[in-house]
């Protein structure tokens, strides 16, 4: 059925998304990802779908905001300023409980900063961003490839919750070119039409109403409790990792996305030195595969987190392993991403040659 | 002479028959039953999707029986948007504010009117924010007194009131334009048509429309409900006329 073609990053996975049954974007340019609004713009059109370029990331997540009322597959791409502004937004989607997804190609930061790869967005996705008591689902694909399954799978959890998921990737999985293999292609007429949308009554007998505002407390508390019913159950039945090396590793490194496909070739160089590293990969930072991590209490003498950020990814880290395992810490900042020799520098500095 | 009798006016089908929440005075309820009264009319109720504001009329979606979603602040537009998209055959209408549209949501609606996808917008101009206490909006007239303007608003620091409908009429994209007052029985009726107009303009799918109904805050305003309407006579229609300021071809 389906064949490895050369691709793009940024447009590989606005493919994985048509694939995975999004038929409407709204976007606004930014970079480093236009290459994802431009693919869409003119690939939408083909298979009946519809690309507008909003006034701004603010009108982008209120555009989605709209078609995900009205039940369909919808997403928008940004990067770090344009997710910013998106917080408020992603917080009225999540009060509503209407499905989308969002896509972040991390940039260096705080404020402008440059377009270079990042993971300094990790607290915003995974933790925090809008207003109130929240949380998304975040896929943080380390290869094109991963990228594109993981957007069928962003889809499928953002129609079975009904929650945001965001997909967190960075400049260098957008810009860079590999073989990538289209799976799934998932049908959109087969989906099944929710009933809670507001597509117009045509009929039903009554009328459908999507707000995230409870004014009386009492409603608003108990809403809240649904929410993190919701949340609860994610968190215990969706995390997943990737575990590399682990059998008789007795060091990890913790590290995701890009970060992570450079620590694996960290990995085979300590393991050519008799160094046992392994890596702990999270592919959902939130639900953050905690339970995983904990298997190797008692295992590991030490877990290095690696991160394009500073101490970010370390904190859910921290929280999951901290008393039970030594750790430490490598990140870098402003859009610099370190070499696998700069990682195992990193780790013989805090944890000795392993022996 | 039963057989003779017949209904004259009666409750439209679309209102949800609940009591508002809106002040005595307020003329929110005659632009909403207007609303009610043309969705009747024109046979919408099953294509309706009706986009409400932050604001006064933030429980908007209470009150009708058609479709309904609440936007976040100023965001209606670009909400109608994404909801129009999905299905171009359905009806759906904004409801928004003075500071929802013409403050913190003027770019949604000056981008939504330059896109000129066939939406309707029902702008409600009470000169202030009512919801939050009646602070200044960008309507508020030069010389009014709000909470934030103490000493009745100046140009020199707080700038000019602003005119929308004339405004988006420079633009390409709308198909139909125009400002109403719901002030006496003959304006209210007006309203109505140039409200049905804007309807049509979104039904024969020629463009974007807005109708902006200069409106009453008795609350706010401190006056009593005849001396609000009588205050938009004098006072506020003579910053903001009424008319239509864009009528596309084919608009009826």
């Amino acid at each position: 059925m389906s064949e490895k073609v050369l691709m793009k990053g940024a447009e590989a996975l606005a493919e994985g998304a048509i694939r995975a049954g999004c038929r409407f974007y709204f976007g606004y340019p930014i970079t480093p990802q236009n290459e994802t609004p431009e693919y869409m713009s003119r690939r939408l059109p083909e298979v009946g779908g519809r690309f507008v370029q909003a006034e701004s990331e603010v009108a982008s997540i209120n555009m989605v905001y709209g078609a995900a009322c009205a039940g369909v597959r919808v997403m928008t791409s940004s990067s770090s300023p344009g997710i910013s502004l998106m917080q408020e937004g992603i917080s009225y989607i999540s009060g509503s409980g209407v499905p989308c997804v969002v896509m972040n190609a991390m940039r260096g930061g705080p404020g402008l900063g440059n377009v270079a790869p990042a993971q300094a967005d990790y607290l915003q996705a995974v933790k925090g961003g809008g207003n109130g008591d929240y949380k998304r689902i975040v896929l943080a694909p380390a290869s094109i490839q991963e990228g594109v399954d993981l957007f069928v799978d962003a889809f499928d959890l953002a129609d079975k919750y009904r929650m945001v998921v965001m997909v967190i990737v960075d400049g260098l999985i957008g810009q860079m070119m590999e073989p990538v293999e289209f799976k799934t292609t998932v049908d959109v007429n087969a989906l099944k039409k929710p009933d809670w949308a507001t597509t117009g009554r045509h009929g039903r007998d009554h009328a459908n109403i999507i707000s995230s505002l409870m004014m009386d407390t009492a409603t608003l508390e108990k809403w809240n409790l649904e929410l993190q019913a919701k949340y609860a159950q994610v968190a215990a039945t969706e995390s997943r990792i990737e575990e590399y090396e682990m059998a008789d590793a007795e060091y990890a490194i913790v590290a995701y996305g890009t970060m992570a496909r450079i620590a694996k070739t960290t990995v085979r160089t300590a393991r050519a030195r008799g160094i046992k590293l392994g890596l702990l990969r999270p592919i959902t930072v939130w639900p953050f595969p905690t339970k995983q991590l904990q298997k190797y209490v008692g295992q590991i003498k030490g877990a290095l987190t690696v991160e394009l950020a500073y101490r970010q990814l370390f904190e859910d880290v921290e929280l999951a392993l901290c008393g039970k395992v030594p750790l430490g810490w490598y990140g870098r900042g402003g859009g610099v991403v370190p070499g696998p020799q700069e990682i195992l520098a990193a780790f013989e500095e805090q944890f000795g040659k392993g022996r | 002479m039963a057989e003779e009798m017949k209904v004259i006016y009666e409750r439209p089908k679309s209102w949800a028959n609940k009591v508002t929440h809106y002040c005595p005075g307020c003329t929110h309820g005659v632009a909403h039953r207007l609303i009610a009264e043309l969705v009747d009319e024109m046979d919408l109720i099953d294509k309706t999707i009706a986009v409400w504001p932050v604001g006064c009329a933030v429980f908007g979606y209470e009150y009708f029986n058609f479709d309904s979603v609440e936007a976040a602040h100023g965001r209606a537009p670009a909400m109608a948007t994404g909801i129009k998209v999905t299905n171009p055959d359905n009806f759906v209408f904004t409801y928004q504010g003075d500071g929802d549209i013409a403050s913190i949501g003027m770019a949604e609606v000056v981008h939504a009117a330059a896109r000129g996808w066939p939406i309707t917008v029902i702008f409600i101009n009470n000169g202030n924010y009512g919801m939050t206490g009646g602070q200044m909006a960008p309507t508020t007239l030069l010389g009014q007194k709000t909470t934030t303007t103490p000493m009745g608003r100046a140009p020199q620091l707080n700038g000019y009131p602003i005119r929308l409908p004339e405004m988006l009429a420079q633009l390409d994209g709308p198909a139909y334009i125009a400002r109403v007052s719901l002030d006496s029985p003959v304006n209210i009726r007006k309203a109505k048509a140039y409200m049905r107009k804007a309807f049509n303009a979104q039904i024969r799918g020629i463009g974007f429309s807005l109708v902006e109904c200069l409106s009453t805050c008795p609350t706010n305003w401190q006056l009593t409900p005849v001396e609000s309407m009588e205050r938009i006579r004098k006072e506020v229609m003579a910053y903001y006329p009424l008319g239509e300021f864009k009528v596309a071809e084919g608009v009826l």
